[in-house]
């Protein structure tokens, strides 16, 4: 009964909250004549959004794809250097300075030379920088994680003489997958971002960043707010799995 | 899976130290000397507890026979190989203050993680641990989560997993420390119980007097700064037959309670608050 209430309390509160956002947006922009230049409204951004499903969904396709490629790649390589990092403590040392310039500097602003390096009809430059973009907080959530074992369950391990793969498949990944998860659900976020404002600084059309540019500069502005909508609805289903996944990895948790 | 035969003939202490130091060197400060010098035997199926205020090493002592820390100088031998053949070959099962049970396991997938560990077949695993599960009287419980147990049916998950590879040597660091009064006798009773049908030996940290008398077959009193054993005090409690609840209230009990306080004390007891928890 109660969980009744509760899920439709956080289902349909911001539901309506949204519609009514919506409805106001809409009456605002007829009811003080707003330019659409400025802020084009809700209509007719769905107007555009569906009569150009076709083209927002290949656009979609094409910039997903980049996010995806980098995710994947930028994870795998921030899992395997924290594994490193937590098994030599001296590389962690060595590498900090250049993952605390990598935090800092925005990686997005290498489009230009990676364009350059491996030229503006591939697509290579805006996986590297979301895969850049993606290391970074796999990278250092992992290592966290691998260092969050509890000292009796290493004991454990030890007594038991378990091997180095057996301890790391028992102990040291179960301890540390909310921690890689954690860093997976920022890294989603940041993939599809950088992939996207890559565009922005040149490389081949097709993809939102693009599309976006162009449909602006073409005063076309509901339809570059139509890919706008696009662009959220890839970021939030790259949250949304990524969410998924570490809920469904940590089932059997007590919730912290 | 049939218990371990393998007790050596040629030497027949399930524990032997012999002149064992442990100091502990810590940058920039005086290097602390946890134990200086210990000797202590302990036979095959006796149970032999621990005691002493805190800093006194008898944790430390235990850990070193666990080859989980190297003595500074002395030896160890467990069933007549060094501390770490005996860890290798899996000679003893161990349980610590925490349960440390892995929380993504089930309870029944807990207890089999030494047997999964050393390659036991599926089928035997399932069959130790069933019967495990019935021994520590959690039969229900096996497809149950950690966190959705007690602190006393964890610890008790913890005493099972230890037993699990039908060790002849059982090391338990203080393992009812965390339980409240109540289920803390009560463990000590299935310990008692679980002694008697495995036929293991046991080293028992522990703070509590009432605890050590009445599990035990000897109390080992040791004292800090640095840890040394002050006495060793036979306890002539009777067979785990004789040792049911009563015996807590048995003139035998209390004398054995005072002998150890005296002990720890250093000073004949005098007070009348016999058999009371003084830990």
């Amino acid at each position: 009964m109660r969980l009744h209430f509760t899920s439709a309390r956080m289902v349909v509160a911001p539901l309506l909250l949204g519609i009514a956002v919506l409805a106001l947006w809409q009456l605002a922009v007829v009811a003080l004549e707003i330019k659409p230049f400025v802020l084009p409204g809700p209509a007719a951004i769905a107007d555009q959004f569906f009569g150009n499903i076709d083209n927002v969904w290949t656009a979609s396709a094409v910039t997903g794809w980049n996010a995806l490629v980098g995710l994947v790649l930028g994870a795998i390589a921030g899992v395997l250097f924290a594994t490193l990092a937590a098994v030599w403590p001296v590389l962690d040392e060595l590498s900090a300075p250049i993952v605390a310039a990598l935090a800092v500097i925005p990686i997005v602003a290498l489009a230009p030379v990676l364009y350059t390096m491996y030229g503006a009809g591939a697509e290579t430059a805006r996986q590297i920088i979301a895969a850049i973009a993606v290391f970074i907080p796999v990278y250092l959530n992992s290592l966290r994680g691998f260092r969050q074992v509890r000292p009796v369950h290493r004991e454990l391990m030890h007594v038991y003489a378990a091997s180095g793969i057996q301890t790391a498949r028992n102990v040291t990944l179960p301890s540390s997958l909310p921690f890689i998860f954690t860093g997976l659900r920022i890294a989603s976020s940041l993939a599809v971002i950088s992939a996207l404002i890559a565009e922005y600084f040149g490389g081949p059309v097709g993809g939102l960043g693009k599309s976006i540019t162009s449909a602006a500069s073409s005063s076309n502005y509901s339809l570059a707010w139509a890919y706008v909508l696009g662009s959220i609805l890839v970021g939030l289903v790259f949250y949304s799995i990524t969410l998924g996944l570490e809920k469904f990895v940590s089932r059997h948790r007590p919730t912290p | 899976m049939t218990r371990k035969d393998s007790l050596p003939v040629t030497d027949a202490h399930a524990v032997k130290v012999t002149g064992v130091s442990r100091i502990f060197s810590i940058k920039k400060k005086p290097p602390v000397t946890a134990l200086e010098s210990v000797d202590l035997t302990v036979a095959p199926g006796e149970f032999v507890s621990l005691i002493g205020p805190s800093g006194c090493g008898k944790s430390t002592l235990l850990r070193l026979i666990a080859d989980l820390d190297q003595p500074t100088a002395g030896t160890i031998e467990v069933f007549g190989k060094t501390a770490r053949k005996a860890r290798i070959d899996q000679d003893y099962g161990i349980a610590f203050q925490q349960a440390g049970l892995l929380p993504w396991r089930t309870v029944r997938a807990n207890i089999e993680l030494p047997l999964e560990l050393h390659k036991v077949g599926t089928a035997e695993r399932r069959s130790r641990s069933t019967e495990l599960l019935e021994l520590v009287g959690l039969g229900d419980f096996g497809d149950s989560y950690p966190d959705q147990l007690s602190g006393g049916m964890q610890q008790r998950v913890a005493i099972a997993r230890a037993l699990a590879e039908s060790p002849n040597l059982l090391l338990m660091d203080e393992p009812f420390g965390a339980l409240d009064e109540m289920t803390r006798e009560r463990m000590q009773n299935e310990l008692i119980r679980i002694c008697a049908e495995t036929r293991a030996a046991v080293v028992f940290v522990t703070h509590s007097i009432p605890e050590a008398v009445f599990l035990s077959d000897r109390v080992v009193v040791m004292s800090p700064r640095p840890g040394r054993i002050r006495s060793v005090l036979p306890i002539r409690l009777g067979g785990p037959d004789d040792r049911s609840e009563h015996i807590r209230e048995d003139a035998a009990f209390f004398d054995g309670v005072s002998a150890v306080r005296e002990s720890l004390h250093g000073t004949p007891d005098t007070g009348n608050a016999r058999g009371v928890d003084t830990r």
